[in-house]
């Protein structure tokens, strides 16, 4: 998805995946979106799953890490493997800083990244059916 | 006021040549420019191979103006031609090809020698009294170069000239307050775009080029002005022989015009290897995912900048939240050596103490990015403090006390290591390296006004160290 020529992840978890996000809360950086990077941070977007209490299953994000402005790739798999820490699980790492956020695109600590992706203003058009850039509260 | 003008009288069966250049000695000091320059330039007799990459600079520098000159002719500076305006070159254009991998294997060749030529500058304390101001110039063309390179990078739109951009473009926006509105204005665009393509490109063929030659007009006059160094480190000028030139010193014409050209013969052998039989130098010279056309969406699982960037890079990433404590400790301890054992003015002391305060505390409130890009720029602006730093009584390494040259060592190990890392994704363990590799690239400039002035110095010859062949 892009939007503003920059790309936008939507992103349905699995039941798993949602489970695994509250043990990364003493991992992450910033767990309740404090700050952030170029957008302020939605109301409906602050807590750990950092999307809407009706669909918490579906991530909405812009892929910009907010570093230096790389697209972090997808590293769902969980356990052990390359560049990530032994207990990950599941996320996304930033190719060129190797930056790493949680399924819910929360950064890690330590990391160069200094705050967690952005949540664009979003609302459910529908239940199959978002627009982005545009929410309750008027449009961005 | 100058004498009147008065027209050189040649006798009458004196050849046309003689007549012309009389005319225009006349009007223009073409002959004089000449000999100040290069013909009755007396350079030390003692240059050994390290003096061969500055005329080799000189050499690729003429090359990529060339080269540039002709790719211009059939590059188009738009993100939806750009890509493949290049492509076409390489397929389409008679010998494109060859003039592209000219000036891509130029660009890795330039930073090559000009390493070299500073790590000449290194070992020999060219950058000494009095030839600060070389020095200066030459950091300058260094800069300038590393920003020719970064915006020319730009121009082939691939992947990783684009998410390059990305990342040094955003490397400006960490600066506190002013940083995101400032990385706006560069790209023109709030990504990388049309936009930032058209000005790089304007960067890349007139501006940048404009001011390097300037450049390389100041650092040669100023070369020429106060004369070569050499590698014994000693003046040519104080022994004066009775035509008013140093005993040990030669015209570099016809000596060093010889000993260049055999070096430009040596160049020209492994450059031309590179260009016909390993242009992308197994994606080093010319990165893999550059061949892939520019996405917005996607950045490539591995990027790192071309080779000549790296170790500035390394610095870069290495700065992570945990590391800033350590570069605190290591200020304040910095401090306290300056306050103990330096003999800089109370004032000066003072002035470098308020800094110190200063950044320590935005250390704590500003995020590890911002400092990042601090370090980044520091570990390239340090170098032009070389002739400040160095104390050392002797200015080439011949005379040094012996374990300078293991210092040295360290020094450039650590600076290729950095190197590597930079090519390589970070692991915890890289990233360990990496930070062991900062500190002590930094300790070893900011510790040298001590280091470099201790030991036991052997004895400095009258005479330059030349045996005839």
């Amino acid at each position: 998805m892009e939007w503003r020529g920059k790309p936008v992840w939507i992103l349905r978890r699995t039941p798993e995946m949602l489970a695994s996000l509250p043990k990364n809360d003493s991992l992450v950086a910033d767990p309740n979106s404090d700050k952030n990077y170029q957008m302020p941070v939605p109301a409906y977007a602050k807590n750990e799953f950092r999307a809407y209490e009706k669909h918490k299953e579906v991530l909405v994000v812009v892929g910009i890490c907010s570093h230096l402005g790389c697209s972090p790739s997808a590293r769902f798999a969980e356990g052990p493997q390359p560049n990530l820490p032994d207990d990950w699980h599941g996320g996304f790492l930033c190719p060129c800083h190797g930056s790493t956020f949680d399924l819910s695109g929360r950064v890690f600590k330590n990391k160069p990244a200094p705050a967690n992706l952005d949540v664009p203003p979003y609302m459910y058009l529908s239940d199959n059916k978002i627009l982005i850039g545009k929410d309750e509260k008027g449009e961005a | 006021m100058g004498a009147a003008f008065k027209e050189t009288k040649l006798p009458a069966d004196a050849p046309k040549s003689h007549r012309a250049l009389a005319w225009v000695d006349d009007r223009f000091p073409l002959t004089k420019l000449w000999n100040d320059q290069w013909g009755r330039y007396y350079a030390p007799k003692n240059f050994n191979i390290w003096y061969l990459f500055g005329s080799l600079a000189m050499l690729v520098l003429v090359l990529q103006i060339v080269t540039g000159i002709f790719l211009t002719m059939h590059y188009k500076p738009d993100a939806g031609l750009a890509f493949g305006s290049v492509e076409y070159i390489m397929r389409e254009v008679p010998w494109g090809w060859l003039v592209r991998y000219m000036h891509s294997t130029g660009a890795s060749a330039f930073f090559i020698i000009v390493y070299l030529h500073m790590t000449r500058g290194l070992l020999y304390g060219s950058y000494r009294k009095p030839r600060e101001l070389i020095w200066l110039f030459g950091f300058a063309i260094f800069l300038c170069l590393m920003a020719e390179a970064f915006f020319g990078y730009l121009l082939p739109w691939g992947q990783m000239s684009y998410w390059g951009a990305q990342v040094i473009v955003n490397l400006f926006s960490a600066i506190p307050i002013i940083g995101p509105d400032l990385s706006l204005w560069i790209r023109g665009d709030y990504v990388v775009s049309d936009a930032t393509l058209n000005r790089f490109f304007a960067f890349h063929v007139i501006a940048i080029p404009l001011v390097l030659l300037g450049l390389v007009a100041a650092h040669l006059i100023a070369l020429h002005e106060v004369g070569s160094s050499n590698p014994d480190g000693i003046e040519v000028k104080e022994n004066l022989g009775p035509d008013g030139h140093g005993v040990d010193a030669i015209p570099s014409h016809p000596y060093y015009t010889t000993k260049d050209l055999f070096g430009v013969s040596m160049f020209l052998l492994i450059f031309s290897s590179v260009v016909f039989f390993a242009p992308e130098m197994g994606g080093y010279f010319l990165e893999y995912n550059n061949f892939l056309p520019a996405d917005s969406l996607k950045t490539p699982p591995h990027i790192a900048p071309t080779w000549y960037f790296t170790p500035f890079y390394s610095v870069l990433r290495a700065t992570t939240s945990d590391f800033m404590w350590v570069v605190m400790l290591g200020l304040a301890a910095y401090v306290v050596l300056i306050w103990m054992r330096s003999r800089l003015s109370y004032k000066a002391k003072v002035a470098i103490t308020v800094i110190a305060i200063v950044a320590e505390i935005g250390m704590l409130f500003l995020e590890a990015k911002f400092w990042g890009v601090v370090l980044f720029g520091s570990s390239v602006v340090i170098l032009a403090l070389l002739p400040w730093l160095d104390h050392s009584p002797v200015k080439s390494i011949r005379y040094r006390p012996g374990w300078h040259k293991s210092v040295y060592a360290v020094f450039f190990a650590t600076f290729l290591t950095l190197g590597y890392l930079g090519t390589q994704l970070p692991t915890p363990a890289y990233t360990l390296v990496a930070q062991a590799c900062t500190l002590l690239y930094f300790s070893f400039f900011l510790l040298m006004p001590w280091w470099s002035a201790m030991g036991r110095f052997k004895p400095v010859p009258k005479r330059v160290t030349f045996t005839p062949h």
